[in-house]
């Protein structure tokens, strides 16, 4: 199996003034493509601080971080751009969009920092992009126009966009009510079904059910790394939900 | 980011702020008009100048009474009545290089005849007037030494006077009175028209100069000379010859200082443009003062926005914006704030222009290399003012512009 990602006993320390936090104390974790993890953890343990690392947005203090392949050590602020660029779609907790631009603007974002994709093959693949989350006829739509499941269904389609290895998405359902994050969920099934690798953070235990494989923080130390072989499926789920509603 | 699509995202990020990027431009667009209209205010006056000292003829020497004497030695007159009505004859007469000479004493006020009343300048000259002015005249004659000896009540009247009081009779040999003194008309002047400052130099009417002197101001002192040299190459010869016949016929001591002022016309111009020049300076200097504000104006706005729009850099830069990128990002919508200031400048610096020149006796030139720079300079003041936001924007943490609230 190719390994996306393959960390060994990584640390990271913020200076804090006199005092340094250690915020990862030597992490391994190897994850293969295709895989589906949720990372778990109480507040503080450390889950964003190793989200950012993954993707790139932040460098490690010690240890080594292949990632597809690539050791990051060898590369400056621009590479690291360039990564974050082609090989990672990031979803946020706050959806993270740009507001008073359409999904469609929001979507193609990442494109027009790719200068190997003309402007109209951006159009086509926002677009495309957007249908695949279900927002096909949302597309000149503002977030201000959008409900909270919508908005992250375009963060989504954004992190799609440049086709990544690999999609991270930190506390996604953090600010939805519960049908929508599974709502949510379903999508990030259905695209793992397709092979895309994820790594999603959560603090709720029956959203980590959706994923493959469960990694628990605590103090910046993994504690647990389980295979869940029972994975739970949004889409029986929802049915249900379908149900009671009526 | 492609250029393109730089452009693109600061015209949106511009047009999303209509009113404060107006309000942010104004500076600029103040700063541009302003140093386009006051150096084509300043430049339009310096040419006026040499215009009408070039069509004066390269000849011509000018004395002036010298009114800073040196206290003690003044003669009992002050300054300004030292040049006396013999003086013009006295340099024509002893003069090799002096082709001509004729004093000048001016007033003014109401005229009657013909068919109503005028106010006009009246000009006391000397009978060799119109060889020193290359004049003509249109009809009659123009007055002789002995006129003036005489003092003649005779005048010759410029073509304005002629069309607005004789206008269907022939004005020569008429009776006019001037500031009810009667003078007989024996000439009519050749048409001028107006000099370069607008001024109709046929709105006139030359009269003897002792005429003039005791009829109508009473008084025995001329208010300049003005002299012809034989020749252009003759003319520093003939200023040296002046101050030299003048010492003489003033009795000036040796030491004693000139009681007059001896100018060619070259050195008037000179003087005269110079001033204008240092004015022009002057102004451009003011004017690009208040470009440079208009630029802080911009650098403000752009940390303001910067600050704002931190979520924004952070998205872009997480989504792989590299540094450089959202540097050209912000650098860019400054530079277009800027430049569509500059540009909203110049047509308004256009539109002062025409209307100064068109209602106004202002005469101001566009002149295109000042529009050049003008454009130039509000895009390098984009630049200057809008790098260190930019750099800031640039210089950001992802993690911490995510983060910012
Ligand atoms: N930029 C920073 N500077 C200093 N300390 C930091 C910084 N970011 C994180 N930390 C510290 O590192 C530790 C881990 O933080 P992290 O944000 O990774 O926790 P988390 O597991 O994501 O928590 P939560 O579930 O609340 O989001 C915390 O103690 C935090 O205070
Ligand atoms: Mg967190």
């Amino acid at each position: 199996m190719k390994k996306v990602i393959d960390m060994r006993g990584v640390v990271k320390n913020y200076q804090m003034g006199e005092m340094e936090v250690h915020a990862l104390r030597g992490i391994d974790l190897e994850i293969n493509a295709g895989e589906f993890v949720a990372i778990m953890g109480a507040s503080g343990s450390g889950k964003s601080t190793l989200m950012n690392i993954i993707g790139c947005l932040d460098e490690l203090s010690e240890g080594e971080y292949y990632l597809d392949g690539e050791d990051i050590r060898d590369l400056d602020a621009d590479d690291f751009a360039a990564i974050r660029n082609r090989k990672i779609g990031f979803v946020f907790q706050s959806f993270n969009l740009l507001a008073r631009t359409s999904a469609l603007e929001n979507v193609e974002l990442p494109l027009l920092y790719n200068r190997q994709i003309k402007m109209h093959e951006a159009r086509a693949k926002a677009a495309a992009s957007l249908e695949l989350v279900g927002l096909g006829d949302r597309i000149d739509h503002e977030p201000s126009q959008l409900s909270g499941g919508q908005q992250q269904r375009v963060a989504l389609a954004r992190a799609l966009v440049n086709d990544p290895a690999l999609i991270l998405a930190d506390e996604p359902t953090g600010n939805l009510d519960s049908k929508t994050s599974v709502e949510v969920m379903k999508l990030f099934q259905d695209l793992n079904d397709k092979g895309i690798t994820i790594v999603l953070v959560t603090h709720e235990h029956d959203i980590a059910e959706y994923a493959r494989r469960k990694v628990v923080l605590k103090d910046g130390h993994k504690i647990e790394d389980v295979i869940l072989s029972k994975r739970r499926q949004a889409e029986t789920d929802l049915s249900s939900w379908q149900g009671e509603d009526e | 980011m492609r250029l393109l699509v730089l452009l693109k995202v600061a015209m949106k990020s511009i047009f999303k702020n209509k009113m404060r990027s107006f309000l942010t431009s104004l500076g600029i667009i103040i700063g541009v008009c302003s140093v386009i209209v006051m150096v084509g205010v300043g430049q339009g006056s310096q040419q006026k100048i040499e215009d009408s000292i070039s069509s004066l003829g390269t000849n011509l020497i000018l004395v002036f009474p010298n009114y800073m004497r040196q206290q003690g030695v003044s003669s009992g007159r002050s300054g300004r009545e030292s040049l006396k009505p013999e003086d013009p004859a006295y340099l024509e007469a002893n003069g090799k290089y002096i082709l001509a000479a004729s004093g000048s004493i001016r007033t003014g006020g109401q005229i009657i005849g013909g068919v109503g009343n005028w106010n006009t300048s009246i000009e006391g000259v000397s009978a060799s007037y119109l060889i020193i002015k290359s004049w003509s005249m249109e009809s009659g004659s123009f007055f002789t030494q002995r006129d003036d000896d005489t003092k003649k009540k005779v005048c010759v009247i410029g073509k304005t006077i002629a069309e607005e009081l004789y206008p269907d009779m022939e004005p020569v040999g008429q009776r006019l009175r001037i500031r009810n003194k009667p003078f007989t008309i024996i000439g009519v002047l050749a048409e001028k028209g107006e000099n370069s400052m607008g001024n109709d130099q046929d709105d006139i009417i030359l009269a003897p100069t002792k005429t003039v002197l005791t009829r109508l101001r009473g008084r025995d002192f001329l208010n300049q000379i003005y002299v012809s040299a034989t020749s252009e190459d003759d003319l520093a010869a003939a200023q040296a010859e002046v101050t030299e016949l003048l010492r003489l016929k003033h009795k000036l001591d040796y030491g004693e200082a000139d009681d007059f002022i001896v100018r060619t016309q070259t050195e008037i111009t000179d003087m005269a443009s110079a001033t204008s020049k240092t004015l022009t300076l002057l102004l451009a200097a003011i004017a690009g003062v208040s470009l440079v504000v208009g630029g802080i104006g911009i650098m403000n706005i752009m940390l303001v926005s910067v600050t704002e729009r931190t979520r924004e850099i952070g998205i872009r830069l997480a989504i792989g914006a590299r540094g450089k990128d959202v540097l050209r990002q912000f650098l860019y919508e400054a530079i277009t704030l800027s430049l569509t200031g500059g540009i909203l400048g110049i047509l308004l610096a256009a539109g002062i222009s025409s209307i100064l020149n068109h209602f106004t006796e202002i005469n101001a030139l566009i002149n295109p290399q000042i529009v050049i720079v003008a454009v130039l300079f509000s895009a390098a003041v984009g630049i200057f003012f809008g790098y260190y936001p930019a750099r800031k924007a640039a210089q950001l943490n992802p993690i911490d512009a995510l983060r910012y609230e």
